[in-house]
């Protein structure tokens, strides 16, 4: 380094930032042991309860187990928990990308209007019967789903590149977005028949009773092939939290970046949501626990969202199968029930700035 | 060391033009150069487009032409106040753009230097958001410095900066030039800091270059009332420096 720096102090700063890194994985390995026992948990849970122990054993020595045990704990709770943990990360992660390049802290799947838009294709699927994408009609809720949501992504993206339109336009743009579609949502339940209207009704609420091993395989996979890209980039997206103009003069290709991001994100909140129907808090919140636990380094914070996220939604559906004996609640109502309590404890007793 | 020299240079935003053939000398490497202008006058815009951040006309010659714009590290006045990182991520993330995600101990032992260098070492984890104006500013210095860059941009790196600070981060920038060879380029408000430190100058007005050169001819009386509306003086010091003494706005 230059001579004026040449200088030779102390290295208290890089031991101490050993530390810093060594207390983020500790943290990040308590999340996974959290999110371990979590699923653990719910797949004891259901009309026929099993003790954790039976689960694990189920779990790590299939064809020891009974057959009844087996089925299900495999082919019936197991994919329902499974889905919990994937849609719970891919929802997070999304909301932490969303908040990272829009540089605001309420962007979520959720309050970008996406969630809407794919509550309106599934409604306009199982209202009217309009298939978006003609092709795949035995599909046609989730795909219809899956295209307004990218839809609605799309559109939130073009706006934010236009020349003049401030990140904190975008969140108003989404905002307009979620009250476009769920009036068009609200026409369509007025429309519809008894049946169709049960059903909106229902895939509005959130359910992860929907959720086959096909859907989980699908969720996953977007998970483990988005994850890289992201960890990719970690260090740029890091410096955009430091402004545009500082990653610019870093470096950074913002614009690209930023519709990269954004497509990708897209992908990760539009699949789970067209799957397992609006839950709306994980991805607002998850991220936002994260931060609060290890800081924005995307290194630990991306991790740690997924986990956060998953998390989240795996603790709520274990709530949810336990609060009315014998029912299992639809997940998208119970998430804020449980999550916002957590949240405040949160918030009121993390002395830091988290935002 | 690489010297600097700018040919016709302009920058445009699409089709609408904010700068117009700012052209100069050879800044020679080892020199500080002020930007001065009235606020809105395009010193902003100059650095990005040396920076090569945005386009436009003209030419930045580099003395060494095998170096690009990776050589030039532009030092914008945000400084990420919302980011949940601390002073010393902030830092390490300037240094690792590009890189895979292993920390070295040598890069956070840079760190360490440049930390203790800009005497801020007491705030290495502080976060972000609980630092003063003035002390982001200097964690802005210390990000462009792990860069190892050779031509410094920065942009009004003294604005919220007490007078203690000022003086120390300017003498700091001076001595950088003088004894590492770095070419540096400053934008300020203050011309007695200018006159004190700077080798330099350019005034940019309305997104054009109104005037280039050594810094004691460029700021005269004349320069301060037609582009800064002001009626002063220049004087000597009682230590034989040229002051400027502001008496009042032009009527």
């Amino acid at each position: 380094m230059v001579a004026i720096i040449a200088e030779n102090p102390a290295h208290t700063g890089q031991a101490a930032y050993r530390m810093l890194v060594l207390r983020r994985t500790v943290l990040i390995a308590l999340l996974v042991a959290g999110l371990f026992l979590s699923v653990s948990v719910d797949m004891a849970l259901g009309p026929a309860n099993y003790s954790l122990s039976e689960v694990l054993a189920t779990l790590f020595s299939p064809f020891a187990a009974t057959d009844q045990l087996r089925v299900v704990i495999w082919d019936i709770r197991m994919p329902i928990a499974l889905m919990a943990l994937t849609v719970g990360a891919s929802l997070s992660v999304a909301g932490a990308q969303m908040q990272t390049i829009l540089a605001n802290p309420l962007a979520s799947p959720f309050t970008l209007g996406i969630s809407a838009a794919a509550g309106f294709g599934a409604a306009l699927a199982l209202v009217g019967g309009v298939a978006v994408f003609p092709l795949a009609t035995q599909f046609m809720v989730p795909i219809n789903a899956f295209l307004m949501a990218m839809l609605a992504a799309l559109f939130i993206h073009f706006a934010s590149t236009m020349r003049g339109v401030a990140v904190e336009t975008i969140v108003l743009l989404g905002i307009a977005l979620v009250f476009t579609f769920n009036a068009l949502l609200s026409l369509l339940e007025y429309l519809a028949s008894e049946q169709a209207l049960a059903a909106v009704v229902f895939w509005t609420m959130g359910s992860l009773t929907k959720a086959t091993w096909p859907k989980v395989a699908i969720t996953a996979a977007i998970v483990i092939v988005v994850m890289p890209l992201f960890a990719r980039r970690a260090w740029a997206l890091t410096a955009l939290r430091l402004g545009e103009d500082k990653a610019a003069s870093l470096g950074i290709n913002v614009r690209r970046l930023r519709l990269e991001t954004m497509m990708t994100v897209s992908l990760l909140a539009a699949i789970p949501v067209s799957f397992v129907g609006t839950i709306g808090f994980i991805g607002l919140v998850g991220p936002h626990i994260a931060r609060m636990l290890v800081g924005e380094d995307q290194r630990f914070f991306l991790p740690a969202s997924a986990l956060c996220g998953a998390l989240l939604l795996s603790a709520t559906s274990v709530v949810s199968k336990t609060l009315i004996p014998g029912a299992m609640l639809p997940i998208g109502v119970m998430t804020a029930l449980v999550g916002v309590p957590f949240f405040f404890v949160l918030i009121f007793t993390h002395r830091k700035k988290s935002w | 060391m690489v010297s600097i020299a700018l040919e016709q240079l302009g920058a445009q935003y699409g089709k609408h033009k904010v700068l117009a053939d700012v052209t100069t000398d050879v800044l020679k490497a080892g020199s500080m150069t002020a930007v001065i202008g009235p606020n809105a006058a395009g010193k902003s815009t100059l650095f990005k487009r040396i920076a090569g951040l945005i386009s436009g006309a003209g030419l930045v010659h580099l003395s060494d032409t095998e170096k690009g714009s990776e050589t030039i590290c532009y030092m914008p006045q945000d400084t990420g106040a919302n980011a949940v990182l601390t002073v010393y991520e902030s830092i390490l993330l300037a240094a690792k753009q590009g890189s895979g995600w292993k920390v070295h101990d040598r890069e956070l032992r840079e760190i360490d230097h440049i930390l203790a260098a800009l005497k801020i070492e007491a705030l290495a984890f502080k976060g972000l958001g609980e630092l003063s104006g003035g002390q982001r500013q200097l964690v802005s210095i210390a990000q462009a410095l792990i860069r190892k860059p050779e031509v410094l941009l920065m942009d009004e790196p003294t604005s919220a900066l007490d007078l203690f600070r000022q003086v120390e981060v300017l003498g700091f920038m001076k001595n950088l030039a003088a004894q590492s060879g770095h070419t540096v380029m400053i934008a300020l408000h203050d011309l007695n800091h200018a006159l004190r430190y700077c080798d330099q100058t350019i005034v940019i007005a309305d997104g054009s270059m109104i005037a280039s050169g050594p810094t004691h001819d460029v700021i005269s009386e004349v320069l301060l009332r037609d582009i800064y509306r002001v009626e002063a003086r220049i004087e000597n010091c009682s230590k034989g420096r040229p002051m400027v003494i502001v008496d009042g706005a032009v009527v």
